[in-house]
């Protein structure tokens, strides 16, 4: 198979167009079949995305599977996984099986809501897979459109206010990247994402108006990308658009969106910041370290006072953040191996976290915390899942969550031991904050009236939790999976950037002299 | 064999935690306290047949990057020996225990099913531990660490009806996190310095450590002495010490078997362990050990001051322990590690006695857990009573002066008190000789209060108090068998002549070469002839000879502090044992000969009586510097931060568009918007699917 990245990536929005043009009718029969339709077509992509994996060789920190074709106006399509980005590809065709799943009970707009799920996931699959930068930003802003729709269409009271807060912080971000993009192709003369990665950006510096701009094109174009990943992250202070998008987002729509869109942020900078303008990150560096730290700090403090169920844990998910770009800008092994742990297994955790909150509110129709508590009385099966990935959220050792933390800790250690530090606040924060809304929903008597009859997860809700389940618990046991999977692609990439800052470094000596 | 030890407790966890809708409640609590006791039976086999040498065995990979390298592996010494046998003991005893305790549980509904829980989380618990005294690198530790402050979670939680006991959950955990900050700081140091986290390593480091300066945060710091101190915050959080110690009274709310279990005999001593642990690290950073032994002290004087007042049976017991922890802080504090670990094993035994005991108590007065309601409980609980005695002359430290004859607490307390004078703090020693001394009169009193004079608070409660069912019996007598014994039986290995403890932790040793000289240059040499040599004990001279890493822990050439210990003044010596005597006289006095003594006491000393019934006011002070803090900070960067600032200046830009927004909003709703958007979503993919598919893929 020559084009499976294309398959993989085309399969689910085959699928949309199926359902687009030939479903009719909005009766029961209808709903039944888009989402069958929808469930098969995302199943069938993971299943068919596994010939990925197992056709991918770690060792070979090239790009694999490459296919490329001639496009528009000289426009290249040219598609390829590495070490770096093979697992998100995973995560994505992983985690929309369940999402579908989790959707069972939508019942208004069934063909429009599937067809934009499905939408969404060739566009996030094709961010992951895109070897031209034409070709990503495309992928990149289109997929904002079906995430606006699912907001705006299927979610909450106040769901224009946060569809469209969501749609003009991250647009406005991603404008400045288009203009960052045309000056790449102007400097580089190429839009081939393989090329641009070997090509040395200026970093001379030079004044604009007056002001130094140390690390000069490469910190210029640095911070365009930076601004467009840094709201998608979210990075403080540019988060808040996050809390409101998930509060009023439908269920699926906020575990897509932690699960797989944030994790955009943090691969665009291992994609392009790092390997791409080495100089101008190492310029900014400190201030991104610093933005990390606050960022965990902040937001967990944040958390800890949230009333609604689902802003709480956006905000966390936003200082889980914070470690995944401290970690990809300590710049070394262990934090760029444990940036991307944190990515893939925030993406199971948060994902079912967010699912957990879904299963009540598909029962109680509020995120409130204070209308819930001692629901273990009735639903001891949901109190042990919400327990692990409670747990798994404050970074367990066992769970997946400690991998990632962990390691991105030990990363930032070696670089700044103050930024180590108030990073490692956060796991304090954390078990304070989660353990203190899993009490005043979970545990205590059941006393509040509304809750008398309601009923423990039925059979489908324990089967989307069992696959998050094991992957938590596996890629705590046996992180391997993971990181033997990533090592060698990081291990070039944080090589690659050394040598490419010590060549500058060597290169502003000869010119001083 | 090791190797089932380890997963025996996690496989009963499983079986009864989640089988036992399938195999009945009463066959899966059999199951996990039967794997239990396997456990504990291969862990006394192991310990008794232990030859000294560490062994380790691989069991799967964990975390790799790039250097960093740890594995899933058992590291088989005999500091992990002890704790093996320490904690698989007890906690098959409690397992054994808790049928009977968990009986007719009045917390919970008729049919409501709660003991395969509970014991479930019991095995978890003692897996997690197990996994933490066996772990061959920090990281593993951490897990252990971090499994035992779950299970502690769970267990403290596990009333969850009762809020008081939720909050004491959360607290538990929390605070202990306070103390992993420092522990994962440390790690994470360590992996800095070393380029590794396996002990091996480590230890083998160590002397290059100590020569190293770090630059930390504000300062530059010696390295080892920075590791040492992060590394015992963490021990702090897990062994309740002194500014981290709140929440181990508050975890009383836990069921009793928890309590004794976790909160005396195992858990709590994780901290200790951690410092014997790392004593090759340890004995290059006296500064570190010098804070170390400070703590140690002020939490035995701060924690038995307490425990004077208290009135609930369990939370005496509560500051007992954390006292006692604080003893064996300042035995490794002074290089004594082998004592701190002598008394670790003691102290598994008879304070896990007198929990067990308290929970017997507690069982026959209906749950009631105030002394105040007690009295004259001697007849009706005889059992109990003569188990309880045991454990209050262990840990009052009854035995005969100047000899080895004694209750196990006799023994090691004595030998840490010695060790503390020798190590040559005036501050320690006699901070821990007046704790001694509250230390028998707070046990006393308890005993007095719970079993002597006449039988006070409900009527019906003491006409109903029933000696215990066997199941609780059994475990309380074979503790007592360990209160009375272990000293004695241990003795010289844990604290006898130098050639005796090193040969039971596997400590290269050999004769030194001409008094006054211990340092000879020839000592390495002679190592091998030395060895051969055990007609002579006694009599010849011998030091430590290893290099850090060799045997399960290290002292440097130059601790003497055994020798020392051993050589110290006989008033020395006789201090604890008149400590005690004191104690038990005060308390005769104010709870036998004058019962209304302490009242009165208690109303002319007011202040002082309610700083220490407050606990030194600790919680209070918490709450407002931290807790409240936390919130109303979270809840300013909220409103103000995201609020105002951030959202309010972000807003402000976007607000021209909005109206024009709202509008399009409005056509949203309608459809119209959505189709378009729709079909120019679906025009793009279908673009890019035709060029894929004809353009052909190269």
């Amino acid at each position: 198979m020559d084009n499976l990245l294309s398959i993989v990536t085309f399969i689910p929005a085959l699928a949309a167009a199926i359902l687009a043009v030939f479903l009719r009718g909005d009766d029961e029969a209808a709903r039944r079949n888009a989402r069958w339709l929808a469930l098969i077509a995302t199943a069938a992509t993971f299943l068919v995305s596994l010939f990925i994996l197992a056709g991918f060789d770690a060792n070979d920190t090239g790009f694999q599977m490459v296919e490329e074709a001639e496009w528009l106006i000289g426009l290249k399509y040219k598609m390829g996984v590495d070490g770096i980005s093979v697992l998100f590809v995973m995560l994505t065709t992983f985690m929309m099986p369940l999402v579908i799943a989790a959707s069972w009970n939508v019942e208004t707009r069934v063909k429009e809501y599937m067809i934009a799920f499905l939408m969404l996931e060739t566009l996030m699959l094709g961010v992951f897979m895109a070897l031209d930068l034409v070709l990503f930003y495309l992928f990149f802003e289109a997929g904002l459109i079906p995430m606006f729709l699912i907001i705006g269409i299927w979610g909450g009271a106040n769901r224009i206010y946060a569809s469209f807060k969501f749609f003009l912080y991250t647009f406005l971000g991603s404008v400045l990247m288009l203009v960052a993009m045309v000056g790449m192709f102007a400097d580089a003369g190429t839009t081939d994402i393989e090329t641009l990665l070997t090509h040395e950006f200026a970093f001379e510096t030079f004044s604009i108006l007056g002001v130094q701009i140390v690390g000069g094109l490469q910190t210029l174009l640095f911070l365009a990308f930076f601004a467009s990943f840094a709201v998608k992250m979210p990075m403080w202070p540019v988060h808040t658009w996050l809390p409101d998008a998930h509060v009023q987002a439908p269920t699926a729509g906020s575990v897509v969106l932690a699960a797989i869109l944030l994790k955009m942020g943090g691969y665009g900078f291992l994609r392009f910041s790092l390997p791409m303008f080495p100089v101008g990150a190492e310029v900014l560096t400190p201030l991104v370290l610093w933005m990390s730290a606050i960022a965990i700090v902040y937001t967990s403090l944040v958390a800890l006072v949230q009333e609604d169920m689902k802003k709480l844990i956006a905000y966390s998910s936003v200082a889980h953040m914070g470690f995944v770009t401290m970690g990809i800008f300590a710049a070394n092994q262990q934090g760029v191996d444990g940036a991307i742990f944190q990515m893939i297994s925030h993406g199971f955790i948060s994902g079912a976290l967010f699912l957990c909150v879904g299963v009540i509110y598909d029962r109680m129709h509020t995120r409130e915390i204070d209308a819930y508590g001692g629901l273990v009385n009735r639903m001891p099966a949901y109190a042990l899942v919400f327990m692990l990935f409670t747990m798994a959220n404050v970074g367990l050792p066992g769970t997946s969550g400690f991998v990632g933390e962990f390691l991105t800790l030990m990363g930032v250690f070696q670089v700044n031991t103050w930024v180590a530090a108030v990073a490692t606040t956060g796991v304090i924060f954390s078990a304070g904050y989660a353990l203190w809304l899993y009490r005043r929903v979970v545990m205590g008597d059941l006393i509040k009236e509304s809750l008398r009859s309601i009923t423990d997860m039925t059979a489908r809700e324990r089967w989307i939790f069992a696959p998050l389940v094991a992957m938590t618990i596996l890629l705590g046991v046996y992180p391997a999976l993971v990181l033997d999977v990533i090592g060698p692609s990081v291990a070039a990439l944080v090589d690659n950037y050394d040598t490419a800052l010590a060549a500058a470094d060597a290169a502003s000596q000869m010119a001083a002299n | 064999m090791e190797t089932i030890i380890l997963f025996a407790p996690l496989v009963g966890a499983i079986l009864c935690g989640f089988g036992w809708k399938v195999m009945g409640e009463v066959a899966a609590m059999w199951i996990a306290t039967g794997l239990l006791f396997l456990s504990a039976l291969l862990s006394w086999i192991v310990f008794l047949s232990f030859d000294g040498v560490t062994e380790q065995i691989q069991i799967l990979r964990w975390i790799e990057s790039g250097t960093l390298s740890t594995d899933w592996a058992i590291r088989m010494d005999r500091l992990t020996a002890i704790m093996l046998i320490v904690i698989t003991t007890v906690s098959s005893l409690v397992h054994l225990y808790s049928f009977g305790y968990m009986d007719h549980d009045p917390q919970w509904k008729e049919g409501e099913t709660y003991k395969p829980r509970f014991f479930a989380y019991l095995s978890f618990f003692t897996f997690a531990m197990l996994m933490l005294v066996t772990a061959d690198n920090l990281v593993q530790m951490f897990f252990g660490w971090e499994g035992v402050g779950v299970a502690s979670y769970l267990l403290i939680g596990f009333y969850y009806r009762k809020p008081s006991a939720n909050a004491a959950a959360i607290k538990a955990f929390v605070v202990n996190r306070v103390g992993d900050f420092g522990f994962a700081l440390g790690i994470f140091g360590l992996f800095f310095l070393t380029d590794s986290i396996r002990f091996d390593d480590v230890f083998a480091a160590a002397p290059d450590i100590a020569e190293t300066q770090l630059t930390f945060l504000w300062g530059e710091w010696n390295a080892a002495n920075l590791i040492a101190v992060l590394l015992f915050i963490g021990a702090m959080g897990k062994s309740a010490q002194l500014f981290l110690h709140t929440w181990l009274p508050d975890a009383m709310e836990g069921p009793t078997p928890v309590s004794a279990l976790i909160h005396a005999a195992t858990m709590v001593t994780a901290g200790v362990f951690l410092v014997c642990r790392m004593s090759p690290l340890m004995e290059f950073a006296p500064e570190a050990m010098m804070f170390v032994t400070f703590l140690g002290a002020t939490t035995a004087f701060f924690a038995a001051t307490v425990g004077l007042v208290q009135t609930d049976i369990k939370r005496v017991i509560a500051y007992s322990t954390c006292s006692q922890l604080g003893y064996m802080f300042v035995a490794a504090g002074v290089g004594m590690y082998s004592a701190a670990m002598f008394h670790l094993l003691t102290h598994a035994f008879f304070k896990a006695l007198l929990f067990l005991g308290a929970g017997s108590v507690i069982h026959a007065m209906h749950h009631e857990q105030d002394m105040t309601n007690y009295g004259g409980l001697r007849k009706k609980i005889p059992y109990t009573f003569y188990g309880m005695l045991i454990g209050t002359l262990a840990i009052t430290g009854v035995g005969i002066p100047l000899t080895h004859i004694g209750f196990a607490g006799f023994l090691s307390k004595d030998a840490i008190i010695e060790s503390a004078f020798a190590g040559g703090t005036g501050y320690a020693f006699w901070l821990l000789v007046v704790a001694a001394a509250m230390t028998s009169f707070y046990s006393w009193r308890l005993m007095f209060l719970t079993f002597f004079g006449a039988p006070r608070g409900d009527k019906h409660t003491h006409d109903h108090a029933h000696e215990s069912p066997m199941t609780m019996l059994v475990p309380l007598g074979v503790l007592s068998a360990g209160a009375v014994l272990a000293g004695m039986v241990w003795y010289g290995s844990f604290f006898g002549h130098a050639d005796e403890v090193a040969e039971f932790y596997g400590i290269p040793y050999a004769e030194a070469a001409a008094a006054g000289d211990t340092h000879a240059e020839g000592a390495e040499e002679d190592h091998g002839a030395a060895t051969g040599d055990h007609g002579g004990a006694g009599e010849h001279h011998y030091v430590f000879t290893g290099a850090p890493g060799e045997g399960a822990i290290y002292m440097g050439p130059d601790n003497t502090v055994l020798d020392d210990a051993h050589a110290v003044p006989t008033w020395v010596k006789l201090s604890p044992f008149i400590a005690m005597l004191a104690g038990l006289g005060m308390a005769v006095w104010f709870y036998i000969l004058n019962p209304s003594l302490p009242g009165r006491l208690a109303e002319s000393q007011r202040p002082l009586y309610l700083f220490l019934k407050n606990k030194w006011y600790f919680d209070e002070l918490y709450d407002v510097v931290f807790v409240q803090s936390a919130k109303g900070l979270g809840r300013l960067l909220w409103k103000r931060g995201d609020g105002n600032v951030i959202d309010g200046s972000l807003n402000g830009v976007a607000m021209g568009i909005i109206p024009f927004f709202t509008r399009l909003a409005g056509r949203a709703q309608s459809g119209y918007i959505f189709t378009y958007a729709f079909a120019m979503v679906i025009g793009i993919a279908v673009l890019v699917t035709w060029m894929t598919m004809t353009g052909g893929a190269n």
